[in-house]
């Protein structure tokens, strides 16, 4: 074959790839917004589900889905910071350990969500919980059994990457000047680390926390075992208590509902007012890093 | 002569197995300006920074020998590096003030040691300033960030920075090589000044600057101390062939 004529049918390929991926996510939020937007009003957003769940709102599963967020960040963030100062600050680059940890970083970044899930079951709650039980509560079932902790945990063991990958890119960025320059007026190493790299380091941090909490908000699987609930008549009062989460409620609306024909509506606002959070989410996220990189340069 | 500040013995140091300054001996006298040139490579930055052990934070370095300050080997286990180089100050090639006020610059040091008195650092923030000659030129924008001011204000904000923690000793790996003539002569103008108080000790690639700014001149090559001796001297009388070949300008 021609070299032209194979040079203009790859040149067509790339064309048909860019094309059919701008399709596809211009039909989600097509389909999305075209089935939710109608819907999609503030007796939606702020009352609790009716009549069998078929009419009414989402506000119990909104406000879940806040809380679980928030409780995991509050778990991910300073772990995964401090992991992340490790690896970019202590960590030789040939240090066995630091190699150790950053395949086990990658490695749990591909583990499915669902076995994220599995193993919050069996560590969280059948484990931890059921000792908490035993030792705190005489045995009584409390922690052992799904609640708004446990998944919220679990899901910070899912985003716990998310968070070190973005705070040690932008702890790398903090040129060694700025170190040195503290080291020499005698600052010792963590000094240097609280008051020159980590000051440094806030926008990585925060885009770390961002995409975290974006990729929690949406995920399923971990919380399915873990503290998801299908219906509940009170938003979560404690630790203990089970939550409604939105990807869980698309889920359960859409193949374990009595009349799924009469709830699609609220199906497509549900995913809508998901889609409108993790893209917004995820729209300052990539604003953040931008302009980490701008600087870095 | 004064009385001799730093004292160095055989210093050689390694990065892996590639040896890059080679049984240094020298005395470098207190409360003068004491330069060291060569060309580049020559191991003459490499030396400034053992003299603040600057070089620990480099995987792969390994150094020999002695170096004395006031009597004291700085290479000695027991020695709290952290107080060391509050004792050593460094003033690097590239400014690099911290992304932060002109004020929490110079209060930096003082702060990490545990200053944090408003009346006393402000005492400290002007007196610093006034004594890295800018006072004058950033007292109304004090809380402005630093990054702000041009680059030999900046590397000056650097010298008051480190002037802070009352330092005895400044190191500065060639301190005006990224500036202008007017900043680099402000640069020069202040050395003066300092020498009366501090022990300076400057790598430059600018044998001018040497000669206009020094006491003593030490001239390296591929890690080798070739020849150290009065400015005036090695300017105009050197001993050594290689020596009286660089400045003036056949090799380097």
């Amino acid at each position: 074959m021609n070299r032209n004529v194979k040079d203009t049918i790859f040149e067509g390929l790339t064309g048909i790839s860019v094309l059919l991926i701008i399709f596809i996510i211009v039909s989600i939020l097509a389909i999305t917004i075209v089935g939710g937007w109608p819907n999609l009003n503030w007796t939606f957003l702020s009352e609790f589900p009716k009549d069998g769940m078929t009419k009414g709102g989402i506000f119990p599963a909104i406000v879940g889905t806040a809380v679980m967020t928030i409780i995991m960040a509050i778990a991910a963030v300073p772990f995964g910071v401090i992991t992340a100062i490790y690896l970019a600050e202590y960590a030789s680059e040939k240090s066995v350990i630091a190699k150790i940890i950053r395949f086990a970083v990658k490695t749990l970044a591909v583990v499915p969500s669902i076995i994220f899930g599995l193993f919050g079951l069996g560590f969280f709650i059948g484990f931890i919980g059921k000792n908490m039980d035993g030792l705190l509560n005489g045995g009584e079932l409390r922690w052992g059994q799904p609640n708004i902790l446990w998944a919220s945990l679990t899901m910070a063991l899912l985003t716990l990457p998310v968070v070190i990958v973005s705070v040690e890119e932008a702890i790398r960025t903090i040129p060694r000047e700025m170190r040195e320059a503290s080291l020499a007026l005698g600052a010792t190493k963590w000094q240097t680390i609280r008051k020159v790299v980590l000051p440094g380091s806030v926008s990585g941090i925060l885009t770390g926390t961002i995409l975290a909490v974006s990729r929690g908000a949406g995920e399923v699987a971990p919380i399915l075992f873990t503290g998801a609930a299908y219906f509940l008549s009170n938003l979560p009062h404690s630790l203990s208590d089970q939550f409604m989460s939105l990807g869980y409620h698309i889920y359960i609306m859409s193949t374990q509902s009595s009349n799924v024909d009469a709830t699609q509506p609220i199906q497509f606002a549900t995913t809508l007012v998901l889609l409108l959070l993790t893209f917004s989410l995820n729209a300052v996220a990539v604003t953040l890093r931008y302009r980490i990189r701008k600087k870095a340069k | 002569m004064n009385n001799i500040k730093v004292k160095v013995k055989d210093l050689s140091l390694r990065y892996g197995t590639n040896l890059a300054l080679k049984n240094i001996t020298m005395d470098i006298p207190e409360k003068m300006v004491t330069a060291f040139i060569g060309p580049s490579g020559c191991g003459k930055s490499t030396f400034l920074r053992t003299l603040n052990r600057m070089n620990d934070l480099i995987d792969n370095v390994t150094i020999e020998g002695e170096v004395y300050i006031d009597n004291i080997n700085i290479y000695d286990k027991n020695i709290d590096v952290v107080n060391l180089r509050k004792k050593v100050g460094m003033i690097f090639q590239k400014s690099n003030p911290f992304a932060k006020s002109v004020y929490e610059n110079i209060a930096f040091g003082p702060r990490i040691n545990g200053i944090s008195q408003k009346s006393v650092l402000d005492e400290i923030v002007e007196r610093s300033l006034k004594q890295a000659a800018i006072w004058d030129e950033v007292k109304d924008r004090l809380f402005n960030s630093a990054l702000s001011l041009s680059g030999g204000q900046q590397q000056r904000i650097c010298i008051a920075r480190s002037l802070a923690v009352n330092p005895d000793i400044i190191l500065m790996d060639e301190p005006a090589s990224a500036l202008d003539p007017i900043s680099t002569a402000k640069i020069e103008e202040l050395i003066h000044e300092l020498k009366q108080d501090y022990t300076i000790i400057i790598v430059t690639h600018n044998m001018q600057q040497a000669a206009r700014t020094s006491d003593l001149t030490a001239l390296f090559y591929m890690g080798d101390l070739v020849e150290m001796n009065k400015t005036e001297i090695i300017f105009s009388n050197p001993a050594k062939k290689q020596t009286e070949d660089y400045i003036s300008g056949r090799f380097g």
